[in-house]
């Protein structure tokens, strides 16, 4: 389907559909992931049985503050569509997983829980993936510093160079 | 080959000490000759991480062949190393594995920085990265490059084999 | 009960990585954990898996990664449009040019320009060649795990000749950022053409030398058939794309579903295999690298004469580059312009290069096909001089989900030879 159809084609199912620089995208609320993403992939004009990314973006300004990004493909039409998430700040921003439908979105989801502290309901095994497990803090919002960082290094202690043996 | 000629060595047979050199004797003291054999026989432990890796199996591959000075047996054991060269950036979490590798190394032993992401933090100012590895392991020499050519690497190499030489200590 | 890891329970002190691990992995109570890395000489980079054996055969593998993360994607919103080139390059370092052209790919999508045809030729070009480069580095270092010590050797003596010609074109072995946001940085010197068309004869003689060495070779065969198999539909539910999807049997490809930069006016095949095994993934490197050598050919047919920079001054990076003794600079000619005879050029370059480029809100995604697999960029602007968010989808990142379910049932030297025909690059998958 071309991006044009398939925009049509959405707006019979979705309220917010855009179509921009050639590309699909709805956005959602949480509690409609789910069977938003089982009607997009049983529909056999759509198909959308491929989940090729699953991100967020962090804009502090706005409410909701999270917007959790997941990319479709359908491996039989070629076409694409983005769905976004408007996930609310909070102690913690929570939207449910797409483990049991799409089992690559395990790692995708561990790290969005890592970079912005979003928890995936129902997700088998939510844990830090790329910082080290006892990291403080979600290091990609906006509202964390980028440098400046001690280096946290547990477990050891370097003597000054000049204590040094060698 | 180091020679010293020590003034007032009296030979068995009479003459003086610099025709014996010239019959193959050579004299010097041990710990240059330690480390001579030490820095013709460095070999590295593998611990290459990003960008800089690749350049450094370029430097032991064919064309820059890091074998002329015996170095291209990279010990996959830091047990059985005396070098390790830090190829690429060290993030927090493979900061305390560094330290681990290099404190399982037996004395003595070097280390090279390779790149300005192991001796600075390079590029990434940033949360994730250690900014240079010398604020967890003592560094002998730095190679700075994005990556550093095969080419500087050596030269990074030689200069380390220079200060062995220079430093000869039997310890 | 003591813990599989033989500290009393009970015990004060806090849980050790390996036993945090092994919890989520619902450990029994008669298999051993071994821990595979992160310093190991064969896990293709900083990968560290933590193994559950029973006896030789491997029952549950956790791969556990972040051991070069990076922070390329923050770090990339406090720079400029511009300098995102020279981050994202770093991504994954044996792909660099394919890490540029997503993200430029993207930028542009974002500004609503195009690069000229020249670029996107120069553009086909280098990343098809450096193509060839991460496939020969991934001969080399699998055979190098699997014990074929001589095609690490023949692998990086290739490499090499491939690299001289990306020095010659940008003035650096790796890490280029040469495809920048509008076309490429600067032409092609005119030597380069020649060279290619040398360096591409070359290389025919040398891939059929590999397959003359390891495809009929017994030992070869024994270590990579019936390994690490990962059918068409396991691929599909765990997002695997690239060289493994293409080996069981799916023939999918970016450039031909997706094409970019004119490709689809190109002729190659896309090669399939379906054993869906180690061995598999070897035959459609093989044969990729030689479809890549068709692409080039036609690429240097196709080089027309013509600007490498879209002329819109507000986009086009300003500087004239050259390739001199110690690296790229400014030409003298452009020096000598903006300091003598134009202010104007010289306030536009000033500000083009501190400030960068502003381009129009909005957000985009962007695949190209990479040596392994759909690398993706999603790229979100709010108007401003920085980018807002960057997002790589990087392909090994998803690849290696798919590890324990290659190594499930194998023998411990298997997770060698699987890993490998996986193809990671940690750079890519921690960013």
């Amino acid at each position: 389907m071309t991006p044009d159809d398939l925009f049509g084609r959405l707006r019979t199912r979705f309220a917010d559909v855009v179509l921009a620089r050639g590309e699909v995208s709805t956005s959602l609320e949480p509690r409609e992931l789910l069977e938003a993403l089982a009607w997009l992939r049983d529909e056999p004009d759509l198909a959308f049985d491929f989940l090729s990314d699953l991100t967020c973006t962090d804009w502090p300004g706005l409410e909701p503050r999270y917007w959790v990004a997941y990319h479709l493909l359908s491996t039989a039409h070629g076409h694409r569509l983005r769905v976004k998430v408007g996930v609310a700040d909070g102690d913690q921003p929570r939207v449910p997983s797409v483990t049991s439908s799409y089992p690559t979105a395990d790692w995708f989801e561990r790290e969005v829980y890592d970079f912005f502290g979003v928890v995936f309901d129902g997700h088998p095994d939510l844990r830090r993936i790329e910082m080290p497990e006892e990291w403080k803090g979600h290091p990609l919002r906006k509202t964390e510093q980028l440098a400046g960082v001690r280096t946290r290094f547990v477990g050891a202690s370097v003597p000054p160079p000049d204590q040094r043996g060698t | 080959m180091p020679a010293e000629l020590v003034p007032g060595v009296q030979t068995g047979r009479g003459e003086d000490a610099e025709e014996e050199v010239r019959r193959g004797l050579l004299l010097t003291t041990l710990g240059k000759a330690v480390a001579w054999a030490r820095k013709n026989s460095m070999w590295p432990a593998t611990f290459g991480l990003a960008c800089c890796a690749i350049e450094m199996m370029a430097a032991g591959a064919g064309d820059y062949d890091l074998g002329r000075w015996g170095m291209e047996v990279f010990r996959a054991s830091p047990r059985q190393a005396d070098l390790m060269i830090v190829a690429g950036r060290v993030s927090q979490k493979m900061a305390p594995v560094l330290r681990q590798i290099y404190d399982q190394m037996p004395e003595p032993k070097w280390v090279i920085s390779m790149g300005v992401c192991a001796s600075s933090g390079g590029m990434f100012n940033n949360y994730g990265l250690v900014q240079g590895v010398d604020t967890i392991v003592p560094v002998d020499v730095y190679v700075p490059g994005c990556p550093p050519r095969p080419e500087m690497l050596m030269y990074g190499i030689l200069r380390l084999h220079e200060k062995v030489q220079r430093e000869a200590r039997i310890t | 009960m003591t813990s599989s890891v033989g500290r009393p329970v009970g015990s004060p002190s806090t849980p050790t990585s390996t036993e945090i691990e092994t919890r989520s992995m619902g450990v029994r109570e008669d298999t051993m954990i071994i821990n595979m890395g992160p310093q190991h000489p064969s896990t293709h980079g900083v990968l560290r898996l933590v193994l559950e054996l029973e006896g030789e055969v491997v029952v549950g593998c956790r791969p556990v990664i972040g051991y070069l993360h990076t922070g390329i994607e923050k770090n990339i919103e406090y720079r400029t449009w511009q300098q995102g080139s020279t981050f994202v390059t770093r991504a994954d370092y044996l792909a660099p040019f394919f890490n540029e052209l997503g993200y430029c790919l993207a930028a542009e999508r974002l500004l609503g320009v195009e690069a000229p045809p020249r670029a996107q030729t120069i553009r086909i070009l280098v990343t098809e060649l450096n193509r060839i480069a991460s496939h020969l580095v991934w001969l080399a270092t699998t055979g190098l795990e699997l014990g074929a010590i001589s095609v690490m050797l023949y692998g990086f003596r290739e490499r090499e000749t491939i690299l001289d010609v990306f020095e010659a074109i940008t003035g650096l072995r790796m890490n280029h950022a040469y495809v920048r946001i509008g076309g490429v940085v600067m032409d092609l010197p005119e030597d380069v053409p020649a060279r290619v068309g040398a360096l591409l004869g070359t290389l025919e003689g040398r891939i059929a030398e590999y397959e003359e060495l390891l495809s009929g070779n017994p030992i070869w065969h024994q270590r990579t058939k019936g390994i690490g198999v990962l059918r068409a539909e396991e691929c599909l539910r765990l997002g695997v794309t690239g060289p493994m999807l293409r080996a069981a049997g799916v023939a999918r490809d970016v450039r031909r579903d997706e094409p970019y930069c004119g490709i689809d006016d190109y002729e190659f095949d896309v090669p399939v295999e379906d054993s869906a095994d180690a061995f598999g993934r070897y035959l459609v490197r093989i044969e990729e690298m030689r479809q890549s050598l068709r692409i080039v050919r036609q690429a240097l047919d196709r080089l027309q004469p013509g600007p490498v920079m879209v002329e819109d001054p507000k986009v086009r990076w300003p500087a004239q580059l050259e390739v001199g003794p110690d690296g790229i600079g400014n030409s003298e000619e452009y020096v000598r312009h903006i300091l003598n005879e134009s202010m104007e050029a010289l306030i536009h370059h000033f500000k083009i290069v501190t400030q960068g480029v502003k381009v129009p809100p909005g957000e985009v995604y962007v695949p190209v096909e990479s040596p392994r697999g759909e690398l993706g960029y999603y790229v979100v602007s709010d108007g401003g001089q920085h980018p807002y968010r960057v997002h790589i989808r990087d392909p090994s990142f998803v690849n290696l989900q798919a590890v324990p379910e290659l190594v499930a049932g194998g023998l411990v030297a298997d997770v060698v030879a699987a890993v490998a025909s996986v193809d990671p690059v940690m750079g890519g998958v921690d960013r």
